[in-house]
């Protein structure tokens, strides 16, 4: 492959804590095209250790886009330029030489800022215990073919649950909704027959959950699905809604 | 070597294999165990590390049972751990295709597979629970690949004859963790589990000859944590990034083993280090990672070379007749799917031989006969995504030019030696997936990880260490023991003395340095004169490290070199035991190929007189082991040389 170098101008956020205020600092880089956009951040913390400087924090771990743990707004957009990558998957070919780019943190009321481009998403997970999952303990269930599944439907479910849990969704939304997240969930064990005894408690406590902790509404911006390195569909929000409402009519509690 | 003392017939290392034969050994056994009073069991503490499929599986199902479970992950959450990348599928011998596959077929093969480096007892029960993961992850919901009647769908795998791989798309790992961290989510959720996030193990602690707890640093703030326990199992993975560049996640570590090992646990076959034969070539040194393409591509992509040496041509001008279909040559049964040693090795030599792709390290993957067979759209409905994947990193369309691959270290087969109850050398201290040593011998199979990682996790554990609990007697420990104090305050002065360095060299530039030595010496071919070299040269990098290296930053804070640096000041001395091993092993064995060690035809040759064994390694002390060795029997499999041909 032949390697080509890019000079860039990058402004990068840095906040020292949660507390503190943060501002973008300025770092002039010489990368090749081959290297993708985090190992131009690794090879920039390098030169800062040398020069006894503190490297910027950044998350990332699996670097093939499957572990949803990278997750960097990129000139504004979360996960970059591309559509349907996350970021580690985003190379620099993709950017032109003397580029300037503008690296920051997704921002979201529910994921506050830990330090300089880390965020907390531990909200997700919060979402996700409260009834994420088909309540079967180890042992004791049937042969896996006694339950036939039309492909088309575990086809269906399989979309949804390729979810990786990034949180760009969040980030992308201008309400900070978590909404595409909850409905790839819910709409995976909602579309499964594994998923039908608990399909309206789990929905109802879920949704309860994501406002309890302050992620936003939806306004049918679709940004979420814009932005989303799998590619949900917002027709998992769609099916949200419906489960919501169907579950609220059965649901024997009456409100106020 | 003079560092090595051999204990020859071992008092220390008792597999605790059960009486009786193969088939009943496990369901005699888990008759005999004694089981905890389902009253009792929230009097006991069961620490988990990590939350891979082995750690989140073993946590929830002990949750399940009504232990009180602490997890531990050092990630943000436990859906990132590594387990997620895996591509490619899990291993079950339900024979849903009728093509002849059992339980004791699945053993055979990954005994073979294995080189016959691994223990038929253990192994035949991973056989045998396989079915049972299969069953499991469909309750929770894992949507696996059907066929149109609705049944699930198989693929064929390396190694195997049969179909016997279940899949979901090219992301069965991710499917597979989301499912087990969906019941541990769940028992979090019910009080059974309690999580604790960004917490990074650093020691294991030992009171009266048993495993009482662990210390922890928590990430976020640097804290020093202790927490106590009755029992501690470790599921924290392999150790690939000893090599720098690796298939692994770039927090993937040694650390949460090595302390455990230097606190007195074996360590077992550290050598036996499987190269991925199916990577994406190196592209610069900027490079941070080797991405994986799942070996299921070699269903239908077919591995080739020019036959000429540096033929530069594209390869749509290279005419079937200047093509080596190399492993479809030598290996005609078993062709394109030939195990990951020998395909990774085979690849290795014709780039030795110039034959590489533009004379360089590089093989084809080509795609075109099977897009001609069976469509392009097939093709796409079965790999899109890795398909996806290569073309976003190399800029190329793999459905019009062939991919280009390269072996990259991927998987590791050694780890801490554990008995046939997954227990280690240390009482109380359970070590489950990769970060055992237990079934995959000197070579693992395809879709043979996660298969390991949830038998052990949901099938194994809940029964081994209710054994445990309920024989032993506890005293009561609090983490105000002294024991922990003393690994509180070693921490913190190992932490000091990192900081306080401050020398000239990054954590990376050591690591890259270690990492070109493992791959050169350590990697897919050794030999004597090598191993010696670089055992010296390990060790003088690590005297390097400890004068030169620079880290930056505060101790209680958010430091991300700190955390690099102890990790790679642990793989500093983890190399060496790898080197010392593969010196110690005078035979060739599956991914192990000393290259004084071959036939003619350049195949591993084994010497099952002299080197049938285990080698489970003590730390004396920095620099010296002392080796033990737990022979292998072979009662229901005859001795042979593998052969793929």
């Amino acid at each position: 492959m032949d390697e080509k170098k890019l000079n860039l101008k990058l402004k990068i956020w840095r906040q020292s804590g949660p507390q503190t205020v943060g501002s973008f600092v300025n770092y002039n880089v010489t990368v090749s095209t081959e290297a993708s956009f985090l190992e131009m951040l690794d090879e920039l913390n390098n030169g800062l250790e040398k020069n006894n400087q503190d490297p910027i924090v950044f998350e990332s771990d699996c670097r093939e886009g499957i572990c949803g743990t990278c997750g960097l707004v990129i000139n504004g957009e979360p996960h970059g330029p591309l559509p349907k990558i996350a970021t580690c998957q985003l190379h620099m070919r993709n950017f032109k030489d003397g580029q300037t780019i503008w690296v920051e943190p997704f921002r979201a009321r529910a994921f506050p800022v830990i330090k300089d481009l880390a965020v907390d998403r531990s909200g997700f997970d919060k979402i996700i215990q409260t009834g994420g999952y088909v309540s079967v303990n180890t042992g004791g269930v049937p042969d896996a073919n006694t339950l036939p599944i039309s492909k088309e439907i575990a086809s269906e479910a399989f979309d949804s649950a390729a979810c990786i849990g990034c949180g760009a969704c969040v980030a992308a939304c201008k309400n900070g909704s978590a909404m595409l997240f909850v409905g790839a969930k819910v709409t995976q064990l909602a579309l499964l027959p594994q998923g039908q005894p608990e399909r309206n408690d789990r929905v109802m406590a879920m949704v309860a959950k994501m406002d309890e902790l302050g992620f936003g509404t939806c306004s049918n911006t679709y940004a979420c699905e814009a932005e989303c390195p799998k590619g949900i569909s917002v027709r998992n929000i769609a099916m949200l809604n419906q489960e919501y409402r169907l579950a609220k009519i059965k649901s024997k509690n009456v409100e106020a | 070597m003079g560092n090595v003392n051999t204990t020859s017939k071992d008092v220390k290392l008792d597999s605790k294999i059960p009486e009786g034969p193969i088939e009943s050994k496990w369901t005699n056994h888990k008759f005999n165990m004694k089981l905890v009073n389902p009253s009792n069991k929230r009097k006991y503490d069961i620490i988990v590390v990590g939350t891979g499929l082995a750690g989140a599986s073993a946590a929830a199902s002990l949750g399940e049972l009504g232990f009180k479970v602490k997890s531990f992950s050092f990630h943000d959450s436990p859906r990132r751990a590594h387990s997620i990348a895996a591509q490619g599928g899990i291993n079950a011998s339900k024979n849903y295709q009728n093509d002849g596959d059992s339980t004791f077929r699945l053993f055979y093969d990954t005994i073979k597979g294995g080189d016959f480096r691994s223990r038929e007892a253990n192994v035949y029960r991973l056989a045998e629970v396989s079915g049972n993961i299969i069953d499991q992850c469909v309750a929770q919901g894992v949507p696996f690949a059907r066929e149109y009647g609705g049944l699930l769908d198989n693929r064929s795998f390396g190694g195997a004859q049969v179909s016997r791989t279940f899949y979901a798309r090219g992301q069965t790992g991710q499917q597979l963790l989301l499912g087990a961290y969906s019941a541990l989510s769940r028992q979090i959720n019910l009080g059974h589990v309690e999580m604790f996030n960004r917490r990074e193990m650093l020691d294991l602690i030992v009171i009266d000859g048993a495993a009482r707890g662990i210390v922890v640093r928590n990430l976020l703030t640097g804290a020093i944590e202790k927490y106590s326990a009755h029992a501690v199992v470790l599921a924290t993975g392999g150790y690939a990034n000893v090599f720098f560049l690796s298939t692994n996640a770039m927090n993937s570590n040694a650390t949460a083993i090595w302390r455990a090992h230097k606190k007195g646990a074996f360590f077992a076959n550290p050598c036996y280090t499987q190269i991925h034969p199916t990577c994406l070539p190196l592209h610069g040194d900027s490079q941070s990672k080797l991405t994986l393409m799942s070996e299921s591509l070699r269903n239908d992509g077919r591995v080739w070379v020019p036959k000429q040496k540096g033929d530069k041509r594209p390869p749509d001008q290279i005419p079937e007749g200047d093509r080596d279909y190399y492993l479809e040559r030598k290996y005609p049964s078993y062709g394109n799917l030939s195990p990951r040693d020998i395909s990774s090795r085979s690849a290795k030599e014709v780039c030795d031989e110039g034959r590489g792709v533009n004379g360089g390290e590089a093989v084809y993957l080509d795609f075109a006969d099977a897009i001609k067979r069976i469509g392009k759209k097939a093709i796409e409905e079965k790999y899109s995504n890795l398909f996806d994947m290569y073309q976003n990193i190399t800029g190329e369309n793999p459905y019009e030019v062939p991919m280009k691959i390269y072996p990259a270290p991927h998987y590791i087969m050694g780890g801490l030696w554990v008995d046939y109850n997954l227990m280690s050398t240390i009482p109380g201290l359970f070590v489950l997936g990769e970060a055992n040593f237990s079934d995959h011998g000197a070579n693992r199979l395809g879709a043979s990880a996660l298969m390991q990682g949830l038998a052990d996790g949901y099938f194994v554990i809940p029964y081994t260490i209710g054994d445990y609990l309920a024989t032993h007697k506890f005293g009561a420990v609090s983490t105000d023991h002294q024991e922990f104090k003393k690994s509180e305050e070693e921490i913190k002065g190992f932490v000091q003395r990192l900081l306080s360095i401050k020398g000239k060299t990054t954590v990376d530039e050591i690591h890259k340095k270690l990492g070109k030595l493992m791959w050169n010496k350590v990697g897919m071919a050794r030999n004597e004169k090598g191993l010696k070299e670089v055992i010296s040269e390990i060790s003088s990098l690590r005297e390097e490290f400890w004068k030169d290296v620079n880290v930056v930053g505060k101790a209680e804070d958010l430091n991300q070199t700190l955390e690099r640096a102890g990790r790679v000041a642990d793989y500093l001395e983890l190399g060496e035991l790898m080197a010392l091993d593969a010196l110690d092993r005078n035979e060739s064995c599956g991914c192990h190929f000393r290259e004084e060690y071959q036939t003619e035809e350049g195949e591993a040759k084994r010497d099952d007189d002299n080197y049938r064994y285990v080698a489970a390694w003590e730390f004396a002390n920095a620099g010296k082991w002392n080796l033990h060795k737990e022979q292998l029997e072979f009662e229901y499999l005859h001795l042979a040389q593998r052969s793929y041909k």
